[in-house]
């Protein structure tokens, strides 16, 4: 099909949604993710059964801790779709995308781009003085 | 074994926000059998540290570390070159590691990550449920294996109060009346007589009414 997404959107092949754990949504963020979604197959028709409902309760604890922490839970989201639905991963993709654009970049890199610009500020009135 | 449940991370963070560096301490034990302070969940709470102090544009180290025991002085003492360089440890053993670890590191704050709760087990996956309050004179052989201290809400020790309906506790439709639980595992055990026996009053200085307990067993001491 050739369909196009988002060039921002890095894929990571896990073997099921279930394999996601909370740790690694948040480690992304700490590494500086704008925003985490995960596609698994649809509700009920999980190879593994549970996979994708334990994911979706995952994503559910990630969007409560990243609510308390400052980042945002609406950063995080869950979608399901079947093996034959690449136009919908691309769909999910753009939407996910222009979530994230208007909610703008990982707070955290706001915080680390305001100190480096404090520092450098601060470094120059020193120079002056 | 011993069940806990993770502190509110709000909590967590007005009692660690304004430290420079933190380390996150679970215990390989109970807490990590009932999910609440093994080193999953310690991965966890550093990582949405790590993300709040980010997003607030400060450094602050946060560190991780999962002792075998933090109810063991051994285990305790021996993480001393990892812990020292920290300035607050959030414990997420029981109340017993948390105390273990602020007993060893007598300079160091040590926040509690968890509310421990009680001793219980897995009921399911996710479930836990209060088994034994440590009453410290066990009366498990009278009452056919089901303990009416630990399960019944007035600790009744011969039989059951009126608010038992259908098998249920009045507390809640969700309790089980331990006193119902007990008469039928004494018909399932062919032992009903036992019911008609009166259990004595119990001697509670055993139980926490005599303060804080301690046992010594000379045979094993160093």
């Amino acid at each position: 099909m050739r369909l196009s997404y988002p060039v921002h959107v890095r894929v990571i092949r896990v073997p099921c949604t279930g394999k996601v754990d909370l740790v690694h949504i948040l480690r992304a963020f700490e590494k500086g993710a704008d925003g985490v979604y995960l596609v698994g197959c649809m509700e009920g028709s999980c190879h593994y059964e549970q996979g994708n409902f334990r994911a979706r309760k995952r994503v559910e604890q990630a969007q409560r801790l990243l609510e308390a922490v400052g980042t945002g839970g609406e950063r995080v989201q869950m979608y399901n779709l079947t093996s034959g639905e690449a136009p919908k991963f691309a769909q999910y993709a753009r939407e996910m995308s222009e979530r994230i654009l208007a909610l703008g970049p990982n707070p955290a890199k706001l915080a680390a781009a305001a100190g480096q610009g404090q520092a450098a500020q601060g470094s120059g009135k020193k120079g002056v003085a | 074994m011993i069940v806990a449940k993770g502190k509110p991370l709000e909590e967590i963070i007005e009692a660690v926000k304004d430290s420079q560096s933190i380390l996150v301490a679970g215990c390989n034990e109970c807490v990590t059998v009932c999910e609440a302070g093994g080193s999953k969940e310690v991965g966890v709470l550093a990582a949405a540290l790590r993300l709040y102090f980010q997003n607030q544009g400060r450094k602050v180290q946060v560190g991780e570390i999962t002792l075998q025991r933090q109810c063991d002085r051994e285990y305790v003492s021996q993480a001393r070159e990892e812990v020292e360089p920290y300035s607050v440890v959030i414990s997420l053993a029981c109340g017993v590691g948390c105390q273990f670890m602020a007993e060893e590191y007598a300079t160091l704050p040590v926040q509690p990550g968890v509310n421990t709760l009680f001793m219980g087990g897995a009921l399911e996956r996710g479930v836990w449920s209060e088994r034994c309050q440590g009453c410290g004179n066990c009366l498990l052989a009278l009452t056919g294996g089901i303990c009416p201290v630990a399960r019944c809400a007035k600790r009744l020790l011969n039989g059951p109060c009126g608010g038992s309906t259908g098998g249920k506790c009045e507390i809640s439709k969700e309790v089980d009346c331990a006193w119902h639980l007990i008469i039928e595992r004494l018909k399932a055990l062919g032992r009903l007589e036992d019911y008609e026996k009166i259990i004595p009053l119990k001697d509670w200085s055993t139980d926490r009414a005599g303060g804080p307990r301690k046992v010594v067993k000379e045979e094993v001491r160093l």
